[in-house]
């Protein structure tokens, strides 16, 4: 009993970081039709500056704040200087920000190294809650919390604010929204700028349990991709519960089949991409 | 892309660089050492797994970022049928292409039904489908290891020579390259050549003209497949040795890159990309380590600065070759 409940809270976890990931790309796709094959950078530069971060302050809520933070900047850089004279052109975008991929990946093994690191826990967090014979580390848990807000505060700025109206506007028909007087060159910018915050945060708190090394951003991109796929492209609800589902077969699937690990994640795929081509909560 | 201009001198200057160009691919084995004819074998694989890759991106306008699945799935075919059953080429090589167009098939039926940006990131995500088995399936695959000592092709032929030695290793390959290009330069002149650049250029037009636009490219999708298969099956019969890394996505990018670098829809373009990736590639990492972001830069400058590759570049400033 505990050892399915430990797996599914580890699952369940992990699949948090990845929503993360997969809202931020999901909604780049949504809005500027964008594939950002540098998403799974962003995620390891937050880790990388957080660490730094960490090991001069001392201070793990600096840390996630000033990582998350400096990569959203990049983001910001990199859509308003090159990402935004490829518009609408797919091919380009691909080699661009798989560009990126490299140059980023290398420089980080120039600046941080080419061994795994981790960060470690807060003090406050490194403890587990007990209930009876039941352990479970307190760390977790708060990666599930944080999650959880960030996905409701989401949700908020989507359907009940008015960036959130701008934003829908955008991804419905740009050409209109831009008519209408929307600044949709802007929501470009604050979109992908956002996106790579949610992935750099992701990179932090993933940090003390998935760990930093040099290939993690090749792989959590290839996961964020999964997410997407699965759930539906430009939907929260399919960032978050494509995040879960991937999340769980990706911890059962290292459990139970250890030799086929990537394939219990990729197999689930294939067959949503055969009944619904769109995903779980995508638009056809 | 043939311009009017060169309709009205006839063939003849096409015959004679094809002429010139055939005689130095004889002769280089005469002037090259052993390292740099093993480049030019490197080439010549990578320009034909760059110009399979056109036939779809290119041809086709389908923006595959997952097509070293099937270099790689041809490769790993092929070097098992080598190492565990002892097949000779004659049966080794067809079996990958095979496996590699079947793989297409299914592939092809689950990613043609998007396009665009989607159609990128689901060739991708299906790729890696087939890196995660290569992978995991260690007792088949050799996981990470890959499979060291694939035997160079045997032909049964009782040849003189043997094509372990490198010079008889580069004529069989500059042979099936030879013909293999020229079956793609025959595709793409053919019907299913144009009806392909129809569709890429409208496919609602294609279908009001009658054409199975879904069947075209379906084709367009498998042949492209097997090309690669060929590339790949090639390539470890070079390399003596599959890893995973033939089937990584850095693999499939790169080979985008080199049709695009080169001029998607030439064919001759994603060639000569795929000989200057190879060749820069090749000089770069013996002066620095930094190769990747040498790399990665390349990337973006040619995506800002050349997105129509060097035979736009060249379309660009030679304006009295432009096409009317």
């Amino acid at each position: 009993m505990n050892f399915w409940l430990i797996q599914t809270l580890n699952g369940i976890s992990f699949g948090m970081l990845l929503f993360l990931l997969a809202a931020g790309l999901s909604l780049i796709f949504g809005l500027m039709k964008v594939l950002n094959l540098t998403h799974g950078s962003f995620y390891l530069l937050g880790g990388y500056v957080g660490l730094t971060v960490l090991h001069l302050s001392g201070s793990f809520v600096l840390a996630v704040l000033v990582g998350s933070l400096a990569i959203a900047l990049l983001g910001v850089v990199m859509e308003r200087f090159f990402l935004r004279r490829l518009h609408l052109q797919e091919l380009p975008q691909a080699l661009l920000t798989f560009g990126f991929l490299f140059i980023f990946s290398d420089l980080a093994t120039v600046v941080w190294g080419t061994s795994p690191q981790t960060i470690p826990k807060p003090p406050l967090l490194s403890g587990a809650l007990q209930l009876g014979g039941f352990f479970y580390p307190y760390y977790r848990l708060f990666i599930i919390g944080v999650g959880l807000t960030v996905a409701a505060a989401l949700w908020w700025v989507q359907d009940g604010t008015r960036l959130g109206a701008m934003l829908r506007a955008s991804v419905d028909d740009e050409e209109v929204a831009r008519a209408l007087g929307i600044n949709v060159s802007l929501l470009f910018t604050l979109v992908f700028g956002f996106g790579a915050f949610l992935a750099a945060l992701g990179g932090v708190m993933g940090g003390p349990i998935v760990g930093i090394y040099p290939g993690a951003d090749f792989d959590v991109m290839l996961l964020g991709f999964v997410v997407v796929i699965i759930g539906g492209l430009g939907s929260l609800k399919g960032a978050l519960i494509g995040g879960l589902a991937v999340g769980l077969l990706d911890n059962f699937g290292k459990v139970f089949f250890p030799e086929l690990a990537l394939f219990t994640i990729f197999a689930p795929m294939a067959v949503i991409l055969a009944l619904r081509p769109a995903g779980l909560f995508g638009r056809e | 892309m043939s311009s009017p201009h060169l309709k009205h001198l006839g063939l003849w200057p096409l015959g004679a660089v094809a002429l010139v160009a055939a005689l130095t691919l004889l002769g280089l084995p005469y002037v090259l050492s052993t390292y740099h004819l093993g480049l030019a074998v490197q080439m010549m694989i990578f320009a034909l797994f760059a110009m399979s890759l056109d036939l779809l991106v290119g041809y086709g306008g389908m923006p595959s970022l997952g097509h070293a699945a099937y270099f790689g799935i041809s490769a790993y075919t092929t070097a098992l049928l080598a190492l565990r059953l002892d097949l000779n080429a004659w049966l080794a090589l067809p079996a990958g292409l095979l496996l590699a167009a079947l793989t297409a098939v299914l592939f092809g039926l689950l990613a043609l039904r998007t396009r665009g940006s989607y159609f990128l990131m689901i060739t991708l995500a299906l790729s890696q489908v087939v890196w995660g088995i290569a992978f995991g399936w260690r007792s088949l695959t050799g996981g990470d290891d890959g499979l060291p000592d694939v035997p160079r092709p045997a032909l049964g032929l009782h040849l003189p020579w043997s094509l372990t030695d490198s010079t008889p290793f580069y004529y069989f390959t500059l042979l099936i390259i030879a013909f293999a290009t020229f079956l793609l330069v025959g595709l793409v002149a053919s019907p299913f050549g144009y009806a392909l650049r129809g569709i890429r250029e409208s496919e609602t037009r294609m279908l009001a003209l009658g054409y199975n636009v879904w069947r075209y490219k379906l084709g367009a999708f498998v042949l492209s497949a097997a090309f690669a298969g060929l590339a790949g099956s090639l390539y470890a019969y070079y390399n003596r040795f599959v890893s995973p890394d033939y089937l990584h996505v850095a693999r499939s990018a790169e080979v985008l890159l080199m049709v695009i670098l080169g001029g998607a829809g030439t064919l001759i373009g994603p060639a000569v990309g795929a000989v200057l990736i190879v060749l820069l590639e090749n000089v770069i990492s013996a002066y620095t380590e930094r190769w990747l972001l040498l790399l990665g830069i390349i990337y973006v400058a040619v995506s800002l600065f050349a997105p129509s590759g060097l035979i736009g570049l060249l379309r660009h400033f030679l304006p009295w070759r432009a096409t009317p």
